[in-house]
């Protein structure tokens, strides 16, 4: 029983940053209408940014978090304005590709500056651990930082699209662009900020990631980047706290699959699940079933 | 004759042309080694290529996961061949190659129906993922195959089983001391195969249908077209073609692992389709060659060529796409006016 509560917490844990993934996945879909796939290679600029200026520039831990941040930030901005702002009005596919072209760009820049050696990422939290039911449960201060960081994006996403102007603009440009911009909302503007939160988060989810599964490399971002579009998809693309409840959900399935089930078949455990899923609710848990009309 | 049989005819005649240059160049001793190398990986690079076409292209479905039917393929295939060699002892290369070819699109096939019947229900997106989640999934499961031949009979296991006789398949490891087979005349007969395959299909009254489904599902369904059999025709067939390149591919090597068939070749081969024209059988198999010897000819700059094929890409997808660009290129050149125009009034 206490196995599988460690089982469990791990899994909300390894969730947690999957949903943090995911939100960023979630956001710039419901808004862009577009599959960023260098994102899951943003989380690895942030670890690495993170990295840098703990073991180079001897930051304190919360410092380099809030650099990696702003760099992702401002890397996320960059790429739409470079990549994707000329391709609004472009087909999917070319889009896709395009994204893909530049995951590749970011992986193999990251190869030329850091190299292909893996580094050890010194974990950014330094609270202890908690040890619970007689020292039989131990649950890792990274992963009560996680679940809480975790909370606090969640319930600030949700004021944020909610209550303050920028939020609102999101979701009518998400809901209608043409609309949108007849009622005088910057669409640009907008897909920008989408993109630069997006961004941001992923920098704070490269770090959390990394101080959970501490090997840092180039192709770090790419797995747990495809996991994490899964969940997206999983809870319902372009909605948030479907991208949430199914990361949450596929972090805990992962973690029990691979404990319970088979090792080796952890992942194909999770995409079966997946599967399955869309089988039976073809728009994902929270997705809305959009009626094609002649 | 009409444009399309000639169209069809350059298509074939380009094929045979560059098949006789190369035969003359080796003869000659003309070609460099590592390019003789990358003879079979292009033909079965266009393989893939056109068959994925056949389904991104004509069947308008965006497929993440054709490496999964490749992996299916390759793994089918070199058992076959090798079960035939030293099992039975056929001695024969060719017709171990052929039952490996056959076997492999056999197996991919099967696999290509199991997971059309899910993953056409779906859209867009989430068709798109599906496939991805699927091509993970078929990776993950080959991981855990064991096989192995004992006189003449065959032993299966999954996940770390004793098995007697000599291991052929070793999950994670992989196939190892696998006989290379593969040729190149065999590559340039698949290709012409695919080629006769996919052309006819798309010339034939099947391929119409499939066409029309493309472009509008609801009109298509309301004229009495069988939305589901058409596309799992396209799909399974770009499945089929796909194993047989990867049993082709897998006899070219001595090992073999599922890690070769991740989700970055499913990419590698979209990009393929993407560059050389959705729907464009021809532009496929150019820019399969191209691109399949372009990082071994930056081998100079060795460090760089990922870096520089990213950007490449990238500015590629920017030149054609984006209209301000578009119409800056087409003003360089005039006779290419017209067409910009009339792609603009489309």
């Amino acid at each position: 029983m206490t196995l599988f509560l460690s089982y469990l917490i791990n899994g909300i844990s390894l969730g947690s940053v999957y949903a943090i993934i995911a939100l960023g996945y979630t956001m710039v879909y419901g808004i862009a209408k577009m599959l960023n796939f260098a994102h899951g290679d943003v989380i690895m600029v942030g670890a690495y940014v993170s990295f840098c200026a703990i073991q180079y520039l001897n930051l304190p831990p919360w410092v380099s978090v809030i650099l990696a941040m702003i760099l992702c930030t401002a890397l996320g901005v960059i790429i739409e304005g470079l990549a994707y702002k000329p391709l609004r009005q472009a087909p999917s596919l070319a889009v896709l590709i395009t994204a893909i072209g530049m995951s590749y760009l970011l992986q193999n820049s990251a190869l030329l500056i850091w190299g292909a050696n893996p580094k050890s990422f010194p974990s950014v939290v330094n609270i202890g651990n908690i040890s619970l039911l007689d020292g039989r449960l131990l649950i890792t201060g990274v992963t009560i930082v996680t679940i809480l960081a975790n909370i606090v994006i969640m319930v600030a996403l949700t004021l944020f699209t909610g209550r303050t102007k920028m939020g609102k603009a999101m979701r009518a440009v998400s809901e209608d662009k043409g609309a949108a911009e007849l009622m005088g909302i910057n669409v640009n503007t907008t897909i920008s900020v989408t993109f630069a939160i997006g961004s941001a988060l992923a920098a704070v989810a490269g770090v959390l990631l990394c101080s959970a599964y501490p090997t840092l490399m180039p192709t770090t971002g790419s797995m747990p980047g495809i996991k994490a579009f899964t969940a997206a998809v999983f809870g319902g693309i372009g909605s948030i706290p479907g991208a949430m409840i199914g990361g949450i959900l596929l972090g805990i399935i992962e973690i029990l699959g691979k404990a319970y089930i088979s090792t080796e078949l952890g992942d194909a455990f999770v995409f079966a699940v997946l599967i399955i899923v869309l089988l039976f609710r073809p728009s994902g848990l929270f997705g809305k079933n959009v009626r094609e009309k002649v | 004759m009409s444009k399309k049989t000639i169209d069809k005819l350059l298509t074939f005649g380009m094929v045979i042309a560059a098949f006789i240059v190369c035969q003359v160049m080796i003869a000659n001793g003309a070609m460099s080694r590592s390019l003789r190398g990358q003879l079979i990986p292009i033909c079965v690079y266009i393989v893939m290529a056109v068959s994925l076409n056949l389904t991104v292209g004509i069947s308008g479905e965006l497929s993440l996961g054709h490496a999964g039917f490749m992996s299916v393929g390759a793994f089918s295939g070199v058992v076959m061949a090798m079960w035939l060699k030293n099992g039975l002892g056929v001695s024969n290369t060719l017709i171990c190659l052929s039952a490996a070819l056959v076997t492999g699109g056999l197996f991919a096939g099967i696999a290509g129906v199991l997971i059309g019947i899910p993953v056409l229900r779906l859209r867009g997106d989430y068709l798109a993922i599906v496939t991805l989640a699927f091509g993970e999934i078929i990776r993950n499961v080959m991981n855990c195959i064991y096989i192995s031949i004992e006189g003449s009979s065959l032993h299966f296991g999954f996940v770390n089983p004793k098995l007697p006789g000599k291991l052929l398949v070793n999950g994670p490891a992989g196939a190892t001391g696998v006989a290379k087979m593969s040729t190149f005349v065999m590559g340039f007969v698949l290709v012409m195969i695919t080629l006769l395959v996919v052309l006819n299909l798309i010339d034939s009254r099947s391929g119409r249908a499939i066409m029309a489904i493309r472009d509008s599902r609801i009109a298509a369904e309301s004229v009495g077209l069988n939305v589901t059999k058409y596309k799992m025709m396209a799909f399974v067939t770009s499945a089929v073609l796909a194993g047989m390149a990867g049993a082709l591919y897998g006899l070219n090597f001595s090992t073999i692992t599922a890690s070769k068939f991740k989700f970055d070749t499913s990419i590698l081969v979209l990009v393929f389709v993407v560059l050389g024209g959705i729907g464009n059988i021809r532009g496929s198999i150019i820019a399969a060659t191209l691109l399949t010897v372009l990082p071994e000819l930056l081998r100079a700059f060795s460090d760089y060529r990922m870096l520089v094929y990213a950007i490449v890409l990238i500015l590629v997808m920017l030149a054609t796409n984006n209209p301000t660009l578009r119409t800056f290129f087409s003003g360089l050149k005039p006779g290419k006016k017209s067409s910009a125009a009339k792609e603009g009034k489309q």
